[in-house]
């Protein structure tokens, strides 16, 4: 499995590398896209609006004013924080919840094992709705937290029966007559072999953290005075920029949205073939 | 057996009894109460109140909000029980349950005529990426359905609208029948439904005929590795009956499974898909009732949202046995 290490992998599986450097290149583009966009021009008023896009505005302008180009340079990064920190909040807890129920079993399994299954029953969509309508206003960082909430239990389920199954291995039996500690057996050698699981599970709750957002901001019950793509979609549906025929104000958010998801599946689908082939060497 | 069928209901009576809690909880514990809000909507928007204070005490008292949180508590559970949800705030004599029942056909009608269309689509399209024997250029025709697939359903939907809609003007981009028109059951109604429903049917069955196709075609190339495969070729049969008798055959069942899954989540399945398009079913009407904070309209829909899954599972759950008898045995 190591031999030839990361570029071996990378030229095995091509899906990988081509939907990480697309997502890299998303991220890098935003990140440095205050160097040669004035983005002080995504704020309202900041152009004349209605503007088909022209020399000196490259995708024209909105209803309310504001650069599009703009706009959409300081959303992605909005859009794409969302994803990694809901992805991220959700696989640690996620992760935890999952060794906790399969390393201790028992009443703590059971537990941990009902709660994942009656929150994956439970629609995202519908607690989302629940909070987004409670609280006075929304924010980047509180949906963030909330879809966070919501997408603990593919990783939970996945580390948990990963769990299972390693802690019968020989080496872990070693280990335990060494009269190691479970906490260093756990980190010592339980979580290195579930790295690619825990990779290809975050991909999954990055996934699907931002695909909950987008419908949640699709909806009307995003951040009102904060741009993310899933904004910028929304406001222009809400004035009508389809049938106004105004194509420089939706196409580009929704080119943006269909990329990352894109390039999201891409990874998703060769890190997924990485693991099966690890299963596949050891069976 | 019957352990089975009790932990079955005993999960689904959970389900619904967490759905029904978060339901009550989450309002509650936000800052500020809903007759605080309407009210503020209300001054906001310049409307005479009077003495505001009063009135809001009033609300409070006739919506039940200045009992002790545990007596609400079970009066929600006993009206949800009796499926009594409350009335609408924004149009306001009319009952929730009627508006969340006058959805609910769009709705239904809508995704599981769409979710049978890509389900046989999607397996057919699987099948025949798994067949040695199929041209390459019909098994590069997956590569752009499967890259479909990673694309949320309205995204779809709104890049469909604007090309078949609005630049080329074909199919109407709005609501479930012509406007003004009086829906009898008849022919011409039947035709102006069937002819709404295109388009966001379209973006439903474009978005998910790659997850169909991808599922078949690993099940597929799972069973066609099999023993009884290589036994099947040995005694000589014909590679096209191996194919559709021996492979097929046994890979659509694990498909029928996640057909039934997915039919269990029929209401929540398009809700921004009924959005983008005007759509009369739950999904729009949930949305419309968010835009005009109707809370006990935002409500029920989110309920029942949750419980027709826990209801639909149930039922798949207990039919599965029928098929697979070792699921039960366990």
């Amino acid at each position: 499995m190591r031999k030839g290490g990361m570029w071996a992998l990378f030229r095995r599986e091509p899906l990988l590398p081509v939907g990480l450097a697309v997502l890299l290149a998303l991220a890098l583009l935003s990140v440095l896209a205050p160097l040669f966009v004035d983005t002080s021009l995504a704020a309202i008023g900041s152009t004349p609006p209605r503007r088909p896009p022209s020399a000196l505005h490259w995708l024209g302008s909105d209803t309310q004013g504001r650069d599009v180009l703009a706009s959409l340079l300081s959303a992605v990064p909005q859009t794409l924080m969302i994803g990694l920190l809901a992805g991220l909040i959700g696989l640690a807890v996620g992760g935890l919840l999952g060794l906790v129920a399969g390393w201790f079993g028992g009443l703590a399994d059971a537990m941990i094992r009902t709660a994942a299954d009656v929150m994956m029953t439970i629609p995202a969509i519908a607690v989302l709705v629940l909070v987004g309508t409670s609280v006075r206003s929304m924010s980047v960082g509180l949906m963030a937290l909330v879809v966070a909430g919501l997408s603990w239990m593919v990783p939970a389920r996945a580390v948990r029966a990963q769990v299972l199954s390693l802690r019968e291995r020989p080496w872990i039996d070693v280990a335990r007559l060494n009269g190691l500690s479970p906490l260093r057996i756990i980190l010592a050698d339980l979580l290195p072999n579930l790295a690619p699981y825990l990779a290809a599970s975050f991909v999954v709750a990055v996934s699907t953290a931002m695909l909950a957002t987008i419908g949640l901001e699709a909806l009307g019950l995003g951040p009102q005075n904060q741009l993310t793509l899933g904004m910028m979609i929304y406001w222009a549906q809400y004035s009508g920029a389809i049938l106004r025929g105004m194509w420089w104000w939706w196409v580009p958010p929704v080119v943006a949205l269909a990329l990352i998801f894109v390039a999201l599946l891409a990874v998703s689908l060769g890190m997924d073939r990485v693991v099966n082939a690890r299963l596949r060497e050891e069976g | 057996m019957l352990a089975y069928i009790l932990r079955r209901v005993g999960m689904a009576a959970l389900v619904i009894f967490v759905a029904l809690s978060v339901n009550f909880a989450i309002p509650r514990l936000m800052p500020g109460d809903p007759v605080e809000q309407q009210f503020a909507a209300i001054s906001a928007a310049g409307g005479q109140v009077g003495d505001i204070k009063a009135a809001m005490q009033a609300m409070r008292e006739r919506l039940g909000l200045d009992q002790p949180v545990w007596r609400q508590y079970l009066a929600f559970l006993g009206n949800s029980a009796r499926l009594e949800l409350g009335v609408s705030v924004a149009s306001y004599p009319q009952r929730v349950s009627e508006i969340v029942l006058a959805g609910l056909p769009w709705t239904v009608g809508l995704l599981g005529t769409a979710t049978l269309i890509s389900f046989g689509l999607g397996t057919l399209m699987g099948a025949l990426m798994a067949w040695p024997r199929t041209p390459r250029l019909l098994k590069l025709l997956a590569v752009p359905v499967v890259v479909l697939s990673a694309i949320p359903y309205f995204i779809l939907g709104v890049v469909l609208m604007a090309v078949l809609g609005i630049m080329w003007p074909v199919l109407p981009v709005a609501g479930g029948f012509p406007f003004g028109m009086v829906l009898n059951a008849d022919l011409p109604s039947f035709r102006a439904i069937l002819y709404h429903a295109v388009l966001p049917g379209m973006s439903i069955v474009l978005a998910s005929l790659g997850t169909w196709a991808i599922a078949m075609r690993g099940m597929v190339v799972g069973v066609l590795g099999e023993d009884y495969i290589m036994l099947a070729e040995a005694k000589g049969l014909p590679e096209r009956r191996i194919f559709l008798a021996y492979g097929v055959r046994n890979a659509l069942l694990p498909q029928f499974t996640s057909l039934a899954l997915k039919l269990g989540l029929l209401v929540s399945g398009a809700i921004l898909v009924e959005v983008i398009f005007a759509y009369p079913g739950i999904g729009y009407r949930l949305y419309v009732a968010i835009g005009q904070k109707d809370v006990f309209v935002v409500q029920g829909i989110v309920l029942l949202l949750s419980v027709s899954i826990a209801l639909a599972m149930l039922v798949l759950d207990l039919l599965y046995p029928l098929i697979d008898p070792r699921v039960a045995a366990r």
